[in-house]
């Protein structure tokens, strides 16, 4: 109520600012003229004279220049009679009192919140706020204020850094993950888990820096699932796929019977089984879209991911792994032209380094392509 | 209550700019005061709710209320309670908010302190200036609504963006408002003129303090945000020919032209045609400033937010305004009186030198700004415009300028005599030539270019002094004598020789940067030691350190000469969590004019560290003299026959008379 009534005391406030002139009659009040500016420059040639700063001369000719001016001013002036216009005033008394509150509520209406009260922070953090349910998001932001003023607790990081990854924040859970290792101390699983989170933010593609955390995991504790599943699916995305069966196969030997991940691990091993050529990498939750998904948009993903590995490797072009990875998927896709065009930017991009370029043209003659 | 009472605010200052665009216009033609004087009030008012809307938008960030998304979006709870205020004009929204409230400002300040002018002018006047105002107002309440609400406030906000999270942001952007903004108010008076078909020197007068109050903004805004760029971008530069920097320079170049020929037109009733055009376009200059910057056809650092109806939103405003106002000076511009003639060689024929220079500079730096746009999108060719082309156009264009900017004071009105101002300043030609002869003997590396410069800088400065000396007579009468004149000088008078004399330690400093700046760059290991321009900074280590929304990388340089330690200086990198990016704060220390410059770069793997680390002699003469230029302005502006507003002695005896 009380919002409605500022509006409603600033709006005549509004309207009195167009009033109060009209109701002030006719009497010319205090203007300027051009002839006060002429008297006032002659005024100045006499200063400047006295000062000595111009000659007499030069004084007398710009002293007949001004009093024309003057004279010409003072005579156009007085044609200039003020009249009064009841009329007119009273139109603009009218547009006042009607179209400017009109005009004002026919704007603030549509864009204004007048049911939304103001959340000052301080206020909020009393816990005056109705509606102001904990979601998630503003958890998050609470745990993440918390650890930028104590970077050092390690337990807030390993409980913040899973949340991340399930909300799909990818790279603050990498950066979460590495804090944890860093103040909680090495494990295989926080080891696994980072490299997981790295793999997430690739897209699903395991890349060299991901596995070198798996591999660290594995040589931590070489039972670990997570690491050894994904050092088989590593295996896999670089076309290693006996390799990755065997990881996969020791893992499900020794793994428990009721383990949530055996079927996980089956399908993966049966994809690698069944021959053929495999697709580029995708993680479990991108297939698991994928399989909802029309051909269309799966082709879309599948080629928004190569085009991702594309300009990755255009920014660092020393993964042969990763070029090798590219030129299949090309192959895959059918696009043997751009699967040609893509070796030739690898050689191109190892040619500096033999022993990269020997392993890349090892890996093209293997894709059928001639090294 | 606060967000919406200022949006409810907002509101109201446009209904209130419609009722100015036409009762005072209105009133004008009819000749009815009351009528006229409803711009005077309405314009207070305009500025009464503006001002309480920009109040309210403060108060909100201040509060963190993220209940509003503009303070969402770039407000951050744990944010120092300065960049809290700054932070509200550091996005497009808020910004575009107080050049708004900028322009009431100068709306209110005619309408408050305007006596001085009549009442149809002034009528005319805050009508055109409601005009724009009710443009940018619609602009705002339209696509960048600061005042717009979320109904579910998140807890936190986003932060602003971490470069702007520096003291420049609380001066640059006001500052550089206050210029552009204040053009609106000569570019009203050209309109107004137009209008009442009527102008003549006494209209100079009027409109020089209110174009002098925008220049003198102008020029501290560019050279601040110079400053800025060059110590937080950490590549000390100053001046990059940026699109965003050249939109700044071009209403500068053109409003100093204005000054001038506003000079020509005051004291002796020429070039008026000349003048109303040039208003018109230095705001419009200004105007297309605003669409190049906020329309983010130019991406930067200031291009907050691309929104495509914004842009095309402004460029509605600005075909209107330049479209509009052009065309009714083609048709209104013939029929003005022409007045005093001149002979070439004399103060008009100067000043009009002065503005041919100074508007073919404009345009060279309008093409090189809006060509590579053009071709862009046009021919879909992406290219840049940079240093070279304006080191071929603009620098020579400018050398031509300060050639003959001493001789301009010194000739006299109508017809002035060429060689007796070349005599009078042959002092100054010889200091220039010692100088040039001591450079060239002192630095034998460099540019042959440099001690030519340094030369045409010194020639610049004491053709001011002679300038002051010849009108004090100084050397030529007793010393009392000279001192007295002194005191009986006019204010602009001494504007005049600060101004011009500023312009040559911007050209020293320039020069000297350039050409004896020395750099190193490497990466440095705790207790590694640089050698640079005779320093020894020896780097004593790394440190992080907390701040309120930071984490920061300092490291420590113990700096000595001479195996004399001098200071510690502390540069450091500064990481923003909530948007994940970081920022280099350079370390500075100044020694006389001249500046030590360290920024640091990526840590590598072993603990080691890139520095780059500047020598930059005389530096802080670039910006020392756009300071003294503005200082004359002040000066001149104190004048007391500019004074705004000021009763005038001759205006009491006038009011006697009863037949005005």
């Amino acid at each position: 109520m009380t919002l409605w009534f500022v509006f409603a005391l600033m709006t005549v406030a509004a309207i009195f600012a167009v009033l109060w002139p009209l109701g002030r009659g006719a009497r010319p009040d205090n203007q300027g003229s051009e002839v006060a500016v002429y008297k006032d420059q002659l005024a100045e040639i006499d200063r400047d004279l006295a000062a000595g700063l111009i000659a007499r001369p030069e004084a007398e000719a710009a002293r007949v220049e001004i009093s024309r001016r003057l004279l010409a001013a003072a005579g156009s002036e007085s044609a200039l009679v003020p009249t009064s216009s009841l009329k007119w005033r009273r139109a603009a008394a009218v547009l006042a009192l009607v179209g400017l509150p009109l005009v004002a509520a026919a704007i603030y209406v549509p864009l204004g919140s007048p049911a939304l009260r103001d959340f000052p922070l301080a206020q909020r953090e009393r816990g005056a706020g109705p509606g102001m349910a904990q979601s998630l998001e503003n958890l998050v932001v609470q745990v993440q204020q918390h650890l930028e003023k104590n970077p050092t607790d390690g337990r807030g990081w390993n409980v913040l850094a899973p949340v991340l990854e399930r909300v799909g924040r990818f790279d603050e859970a990498v950066r979460a993950y590495r804090n944890s290792i860093t103040y909680n101390g090495e494990s295989a699983e926080r080891r696994s888990d980072l490299g997981e989170a790295i793999t997430a933010a690739a897209s699903g593609v395991v890349t060299a820096e991901a596995k070198t955390e798996f591999e660290r995991a594995h040589a931590l504790n070489a039972d670990d699932p997570k690491a050894n599943y994904f050092l088989g699916l590593a295996a896999e995305q670089d076309g290693r796929k006996d390799d990755a069966a065997n990881i996969w196969r020791a893992l499900l030997a020794k793994a428990p019977a009721d383990a949530p991940w055996r079927p996980l691990v089956q399908t993966s091993l049966a994809r690698v089984g069944g021959g053929g050529v495999t697709m580029p990498a995708l993680s479990d939750e991108t297939i698991a879209a994928s399989k909802e998904m029309n051909d269309g948009d799966r082709n879309a993903m599948i080629r928004s991911m190569v085009e991702r590995l594309a300009t990755r490797l255009k920014q660092n072009g020393d993964d042969v792994e990763g070029w090798l990875r590219l030129v299949r998927a090309y192959l895959v896709m059918g696009d043997r032209d751009k699967a040609l065009g893509a070796s030739t930017d690898a050689r191109q991009a190892v040619a500096k380094d033999s022993e990269r370029l020997r392993q890349l043209n090892e890996g093209l003659k293997t894709l059928g392509l001639d090294g | 209550m606060i967000a919406e009472a200022g949006h409810y605010a907002l509101v109201l200052a446009l209904a209130l700019a419609l009722i100015q665009s036409f009762v005072p216009m209105i009133g004008a033609r009819l000749r009815d005061p009351a009528l006229m004087n409803v711009a005077r009030s309405t314009a207070l008012a305009q500025l009464l709710f503006v001002g309480a809307s920009f109040i309210a938008l403060v108060t909100l960030h201040v509060n963190s209320d993220f209940s509003v998304a503009n303070v969402y979006e770039n407000s951050h709870s744990m944010k120092p309670l300065i960049y809290k205020i700054t932070g509200v004009w550091g996005n497009h929204e808020g910004s575009m908010l107080l050049w708004v409230s900028i322009l009431a400002l100068f709306g209110g300040l005619v309408a408050a302190f305007g006596n001085n002018l009549p009442l149809s002018l002034r009528a005319h006047v805050l009508a055109v200036q409601a005009w724009i105002a009710s443009a940018f107002y619609l602009f705002i309440l339209i696509t960048s609504n600061p005042f717009l609400r979320i109904v579910n406030p998140p807890i936190e906000g986003r932060d602003l963006n971490p470069v702007l999270q520096d003291i420049g942001l609380a001066v640059h952007p006001p500052m550089l408002y206050l210029g552009y903004v204040g053009f609106s108010i000569s570019f009203s008076f050209a309109i107004a003129a137009l209008i009442e078909g009527r102008i003549d020197a006494a209209w100079a007068r009027w409109v020089r303090p209110w174009t002098l109050v925008a220049w003198i903004f102008l020029t501290l805004g560019i050279a601040m945000g110079s400053y800025w760029a060059y110590y937080e971008l950490g590549w000390g530069g100053w001046w990059f020919w940026d699109p965003v920097e050249n939109a700044s320079l071009m209403p500068w170049l053109a409003g100093t032209a204005l000054l001038h020929s506003a000079l020509v037109m005051e004291k002796r009733n020429a070039l008026k045609v000349w003048t109303i055009l040039l208003s018109i376009l230095t705001f419009s200059l200004s105007l297309l400033g605003t669409f190049l910057v906020r329309s983010g056809v130019i991406t930067s650092v200031h291009a907050f937010a691309n929104d495509p109806t914004r842009g095309v939103f402004i460029l509605l405003i600005l075909c209107l305004f330049i479209g509009g106002s052009l065309s009714l000076f083609a048709g209104r511009a013939t029929s003005l009186k022409q007045g005093g003639l001149f002979a070439p060689i004399s103060r008009e024929g100067a000043l009009v030198l002065n503005n041919l220079l100074l508007t073919v500079a404009c345009a060279v730096v309008l093409f090189g700004t809006l060509y590579p746009l053009a071709m862009e999108v046009l021919a879909d060719f992406k290219m840049s415009v940079g240093a070279p082309f304006y080191n071929l156009s603009f620098a020579p264009l400018f050398v031509l300028l300060l050639l003959a900017v001493p001789f301009g004071p010194m000739l006299a009105w109508k017809r002035g005599d060429l060689l007796g101002v070349t005599q009078r300043l042959l002092a100054a030609g010889v200091a220039a030539l010692v100088v040039i002869a001591l450079v060239w003997a002192w630095t034998r590396g460099g540019s042959a270019l440099a001690p030519l410069a340094i030369g045409l800088g010194v020639f610049v400065i004491a053709g001011a002094a002679t300038d002051l000396a010849e009108r004090t007579g100084l050397f030529r009468l007793p010393f009392a004598t000279s001192l007295h004149r002194a005191r009986g000088l006019p204010r602009s008078a001494w504007g005049t020789v600060f101004a011009h004399a500023g312009l040559g330690v911007a050209l020293i400093g320039i020069v000297c940067e350039t050409t004896w700046n020395s750099e190193y760059i490497a990466t440095m290991k705790p207790n590694d030691v640089a050698q640079v321009a005779g320093y020894e900074l020896k780097l004593d280590g790394l440190l992080e350190r907390q701040g309120p929304n930071y984490r920061e990388m300092i490291a420590q340089f113990n700096v000595s000469r001479d195996g004399e330690a001098l200071s510690v200086m502390t540069p450091s990198k500064r990481s923003f969590t909530t948007r994940g990016s970081s920022t280099t704060e350079a370390a500075l220390l100044t020694r006389g004019a001249s500046q030590l410059y360290i920024s640091l770069g990526d840590v590598t793997g072993e603990g080691a560290i890139a520095v780059r680390i500047y020598h930059k002699p005389l530096v802080l003469l670039i910006w020392w003299g756009p300071v003294l230029m503005a200082f004359g302005g002040v000066l001149s502006l104190s004048d007391r026959r500019l004074r705004v507003g000021a009763p005038k002695p001759a205006r009491a005896k006038q009011r006697l008379q009863p037949a005005e």
